[in-house]
């Protein structure tokens, strides 16, 4: 439980000067880092010492550092977001890690993910997936109270299961195929279970699932791999209420 | 329905609905199969296999399940190139081991094996039975005064003169049950037809149902192999 | 009369803000399409403004430094949203949340922004419930509550532990709407460095371009910023790690006056910190103080055991424990407001009770809870907490008591804006914790999320068409004039001017040196002396910083470092600003601890002779000191007592 001290770790890092220049693995040394220390930390201190030494840091994506607001990616010893399970990179520790290991640390790879620099990359594909019809169609304003919308407690608690994806990508990332269809099923579904989104629904499935096969992800073969590394657990059964609802859709059609 | 069969889930639909047809098309093989253990003179087997090479609905079913391969085949194809190229460069290190199993993560490969097995097997037995001009001649045996071919003393024949084919047969089993240990819950899932309970369900189902299939497939050779037929 | 006009309208109370919206003016659909607005940060506050603007037709650019407007710190809120509903049938009423906010706020926020706040709170729950935001609900379908500190009902609305989360990622889904649409274009990865004022009134923004490091023009008619706070100031704090305070610090230096800089929150319940290495401290919401009870051991011998790692806090006896908040606050207990439970820690841990290795940290118990109520009634309450807990520090805490520290969490204080929300430069508005406005000196848990989507959803969409009804005959505002120029320039030589120091240490060096002095002196206690010696320090860390600071990398390309090194320039002056504010300060209220003002058991002591007012500082040049000008906030409508939560 208490914090001991890890001596020398070494960092096998991709670096990558920008979307156009070829990559590599670079090689560094971190020492006397406490098992206390997040990941990211460790980082941070990584950086510290290449700008001490007049080199230019390692680029990485990380806002909230308490795992909610996605931005922190990396593949770590294989795996998105590290050697533990429903974390996100921010919320992984050095306690994970032995004396002396090697860690290999490379960027989110997919084609719809392009590297942007170093460990960095473009997640707009996301972004597109939204805009295509992740929302309910109301306006500010003019809509009716609260409770006038009653929600049975277990379908608002698996909305809210799928409602808290939070958008950073370890799905595709892990998936063998790039498949990004357990974060179009988060937000599929949390609408499709909720009065509100029933009524697009058809509309809001076909449109996402086009707007994600445009974007070049891969197709999902039900590995779950996305489930037992998403950082919030979202379980694959969204994906068979995906499908459902898109088969559903197109029957319609 | 426009352009369903091209979208990602569509394609899916396509694997999931063909791969349940050849499913149906396995226990059929497997419960015919079964009698060539169940009754060492061999007239059960022989009425069986009659059976299936007269009936006029098998006939027609024929095609359809030819169909059904070439379906599944040529969309996985289709499915594992596109996936390809959703990666076009991958990771220096990458442990899945821990978060998908071995089969989910090989399916195509799988298949592979599985159509390599599939197309000796046609060799050795459909070519021979469909074609006997082209091929080795069958015996014709008379039971229960119908003439019909004797395929019971081709396959124990083939099981008894080989260890080899007994063991092609055996590994071919066990690809096809974890093929399935993965392909037959998968099914469900992409057609929507899963959820929190219904999942631990099919998974189970699936598991057992690769079991029974691998096992009664590899059963056959074994009890063949240790000379438990006549 | 002063130079500041908050125009709060004439009349009672109640009528203000709907005699308000009748009079003022409103732009015709056919010209809301002609209209470009700005919005700075895509928050609660910034995105559901966006979105709603974006309906009524306005052509929007909104601007955020994330690769995506869904990972705005408003999304790390954890615990909920206040709203007067009164759904649980216990007296609540848009009144009470008014008084309990001013109250909380202790008497340092204007009435009618308070008021106008708490009458639209009700709409907020209604239109996030529309938007798909899957709320706790209860048994029979209908919404949850839970209760905050500072307040005597329950009016918390909630989702699990991620209530910021799903209100944002409601106010996004509006927003992708409306990029769908085309009436909202999102510049991610966008950092704004300046605000243009052209003719007196705010017309645009400089921006770099974080991906390839390009400086760029953006104008438009009107602009808003919604950036959030500048706790991190402090460099350790629960803000995210790009949160800053530039784009509000150029707005200053361009004319938007800023109000009581020195109002920043400590949040009671944060991870204790570990350790030099540390770059961000973690949360762990209020929302635990309705079922954690509070203690430190009543031995000084059993606090240096547990100081020394030899004594387990489990076979400290309950008659041993000081349950001080209890103890101390019988009436509200547990759910004292942030800034009291704050103290209240500091003072034990000063005291010599602290309970880890640094003796900087308090037990939050929940043994009690679950003899109560059993485990499994609080895994459903807390658990993505608690699990968030174990993977930090690796101590269980359904087994054990868990460790909290106070931390900073959010600055109350921010651009001075009137009634309008507009600052003191026309056509610059700031909305949501930017501003200063609704929570004096202290803002209660849950409210953070409702002043952002009031601003946003219900206020700055009446309030900015008064202000562009006037400017309908303005042109699509063109970025190639002097003005515009002379703006990118300035921006183009504050960042060489850092890239080309060429020292040796780091941004974050100095960011850490910055956050000591702060925490030290301009902290949870402040008094003239250390003031007066931060002052000096704040001096000093800057000339060093213009000395020794080192920027690796390309200027024109994508560099953190330079993003870090130009924010921890603004934060230093920022940080002037905010001593001198303290300073000037000498009672204590809410956040703000004078030493020199304080009862004799301890308690802050307001002085409304002297500081009933709102500071607000106007920038008068880089050799100059600041002016203070002084709001003076009249209370007609609740009486001025010293809080007490006994």
């Amino acid at each position: 439980m208490a914090d001991t001290i890890l001596k020398e770790l070494t960092l096998k890092i991709w670096r990558q000067k920008d979307a156009k220049s070829k990559g590599g693995f670079e090689t560094y040394k971190v020492r006397d880092i406490s098992t206390g220390t997040s990941f990211l930390e460790m980082l941070d201190i990584l950086n510290e010492q290449l700008v001490s030494e007049n080199r230019e840091p390692v680029a990485f994506d990380h806002d909230c550092r308490e795992g909610i607001c996605g931005t922190c990616s990396l593949f770590i010893d294989g795996r998105a977001h590290g050697p533990d399970d429903d974390v996100t990179t921010c919320q992984l520790h050095m306690r994970r890690f032995k004396e002396g290991a090697t860690i290999t640390i490379e960027p989110w790879r997919s084609g719809a993910f392009p590297v942007i620099k170093d460990l960095i990359v473009d997640r707009h594909a996301f972004e597109k997936i939204q805009q295509a019809g992740g929302y309910v169609s109301v306006n500010t304003g003019g809509v009716p109270d609260g409770n006038t919308i009653p929600i049975a407690n277990d379908k608002a608690e698996e909305a809210m299961d799928a409602a808290a994806c939070i958008g950073c990508g370890a799905c595709v990332a892990t998936c063998k195929n790039s498949s990004a269809m357990l974060y179009v099923a988060a937000k599929v579904s949390q609408f499709a279970l909720l009065p509100q989104g029933k009524i697009e629904a058809a509309r809001r499935a076909k449109a996402m699932v086009a707007k994600m096969d445009e974007l070049g992800f891969g197709n999902c073969t039900n590995t779950g791999a996305c489930e037992s590394e998403c950082p919030k657990s979202i379980s694959i059964e969204h994906i068979a209420r995906l499908n459902r609802e898109y088969i559903k859709a197109k029957l319609k059609d | 329905m426009s352009n369903f069969l091209t979208s990602s889930i569509g394609k899916k639909v396509v694997m999931s609905l063909s791969g349940l047809f050849l499913i149906m098309f396995l226990c059929v093989h497997l419960a015919l199969n079964l009698l060539l253990i169940f009754d060492n003179s061999g007239e059960l087997f022989n009425h069986g296999a009659h059976f299936m090479a007269t009936n006029p609905l098998i006939k027609i079913v024929e095609p359809v399940l030819a169909l059904g391969f070439i379906i599944h085949m040529v969309w996985a194809c289709v499915l594992t190139v596109q996936n390809q190229k959703a990666r076009p460069s991958g990771y220096k290190k990458s442990s899945q081991s821990g978060n998908a199993t071995w089969p989910s993560r090989n399916m195509f490969i799988l298949g592979g094996v599985i159509l390599i097995f599939l197309g000796i097997h046609l060799y050795n037995f459909w070519w021979n039975i469909k074609f006997p001009e082209l091929g080795t001649p069958l015996s014709m045996i008379e039971i229960d005064g119908v003439e019909m071919e004797d395929t019971y003393t081709l396959v124990v024949g083939l099981f008894r003169s080989s260890i080899c084919y007994c063991l092609l047969y055996i590994l071919g089993a066990i690809f096809l049950g974890l093929h399935l240990s993965h392909g037959f819950w998968s099914a469900f899932q992409s057609i929507g037809f899963s959820n929190q309970i219904w999942r631990k369900r099919l998974e189970f189902v699936a598991y057992l149902f690769a079991v029974v299939i691998g096992a009664g497939f590899a059963i056959i050779p074994v009890y063949f192999l240790v000379g438990l037929g006549n | 009369m002063s130079v500041l006009d908050a125009k709060i309208p004439a009349g009672p109370l109640k009528d203000k803000w709907a005699n308000h919206k009748a009079h003022i003016h409103v732009v015709s659909p056919a010209n809301k399409k002609k209209l470009d607005v700005i919005i700075v940060g895509t928050g609660l506050a910034g995105g559901s403004a966006a979105a709603s603007l974006a309906e009524l037709g306005y052509n929007v650019t909104a601007f955020c430094y994330q690769d995506s407007p869904r990972r705005a710190h408003s999304i790390a809120a954890q615990g909920g949203i206040n709203a007067a509903k009164n759904y649980p049938n216990d007296n609540d009423s848009v009144f009470r949340l008014f008084y309990e906010t001013v109250k909380g706020g202790d008497y340092r926020a204007r009435e009618a922004n308070v008021y106008r706040m708490a009458e639209v709170s009700g709409a907020i729950i209604d239109q996030c419930v529309a938007q798909g935001v899957p709320f706790a609900r209860d048994y029979g379908g209908l919404l949850d509550n839970r209760s905050f500190g500072g307040a005597l009902v329950s009016r918390t609305f909630y989702a699990r532990g991620q209530t910021g989360q799903q209100l944002l990622l409601g106010c996004y889904s509006a927003l992708n709407r409306q990029i769908q649409k085309g009436k909202v274009k999102v510049m991610d990865r966008y950092e704004v460095l300046d605000v243009v004022v052209v003719d007196g009134k705010a017309r645009g923004v400089i921006a770099r371009d974080l991906t390839t490091g390009r400086i760029e023009r953006f104008g438009a008619h009107a602009v808003v910023l919604a950036t959030g706070g500048y706790g991190n100031v402090f460099f350790l704090s629960t803000n995210a790690m790009g949160c800053n305070g530039s784009a509000a610090w150029h707005a200053y230096k361009r004319g938007a006056f800023f109000g009581n800089p020195c109002f920043v929150q400590i949040h009671p319940t944060c991870i204790p910190v570990h350790g030099e290495q540390q770059s961000k401290l973690t949360l762990m919401s209020e929302s635990l103080r309705n079922d954690g009870r509070v203690w430190v051991p009543k031995k000084i011998e059993d606090a240096q055991k547990l100081q020394a790692g030899t004594l387990n806090p489990n076979d400290i006896p309950d008659e041993d424990r000081d349950f001080y908040l209890e103890r101390r606050y019988p009436a509200f207990g547990n759910l004292v407001p942030r800034d009291v439970a704050s103290r209240a820690a500091k003072e034990r841990c000063d005291a010599g009770f602290g309970v880890n290795n640094t003796g900087k940290a308090v037990f939050l118990d929940f043994k009690y809870a679950i003899q109560q109520l059993g485990r499994e009634t609080i895994e459903k309450r807390y658990g993505n907490l608690f699990q968030m807990y174990e993977k930090i520090t690796a101590v269980d805490p359904y087994h054990n008591p868990m460790m909290i520290y106070p931390a900073i969490h959010y600055s109350m204080g921010g651009l001075w804006v009137d009634y309008n929300l507009m600052t003191t430069v026309p056509g610059l508005y700031a909305i949501g914790e930017c501003n200063f406005s609704d929570h004096g000196a202290n803002r209660l848990g849950a409210s953070a999320l409702m002043q952002g989507l009031a601003d946003g959803y219900f206020i700055l969409p009446y309030t900015i068409g008064d202000y562009l009804a006037k400017d309908i005959q303005t042109p699509k505002i063109n970025t190639q004039t002097p003005e515009f120029e002379q703006a990118e320039k300035e921006v183009m030589e504050r960042l060489k001017k850092l890239y080309d120091i060429k020292g040796t240490k780091s941004p974050d060096h100095f960011h850490k040196h910055l956050g000591h002095i702060m925490w030290d002196y301009i902290g949870m206690a402040r008094e003239e002396k250390g003031l007066e010696k931060a002052i000096g320090m704040i001096a000093d860390l800057k000339e060093e910083f213009y000395k020794e600071l080192r920027v690796t990398g390309e200027f024109s390309a994508m560099n953190n470092e330079l993003e870090k090194a130009s924010r921890v320039a603004d934060f230093i002056e920022l940080a002037a600003l905010m001593a001198r504010d303290a300073l000037d300060r000498k009672e204590s209220c809410g956040g703000h601890f004078r030493l020199e003002s304080s009862t004799e058991e301890g308690e802050a002591k307001r002085d409304d002779e002297h500081y009933k007012y709102v500071s607000v500082w106007e920038y008068e040049g880089e050799e100059k000191a600041p002016k203070l000008h002084k709001e003076e906030l009249v209370f007609e409508n609740v009486e001025l007592a010293q809080r007490s939560y006994k």
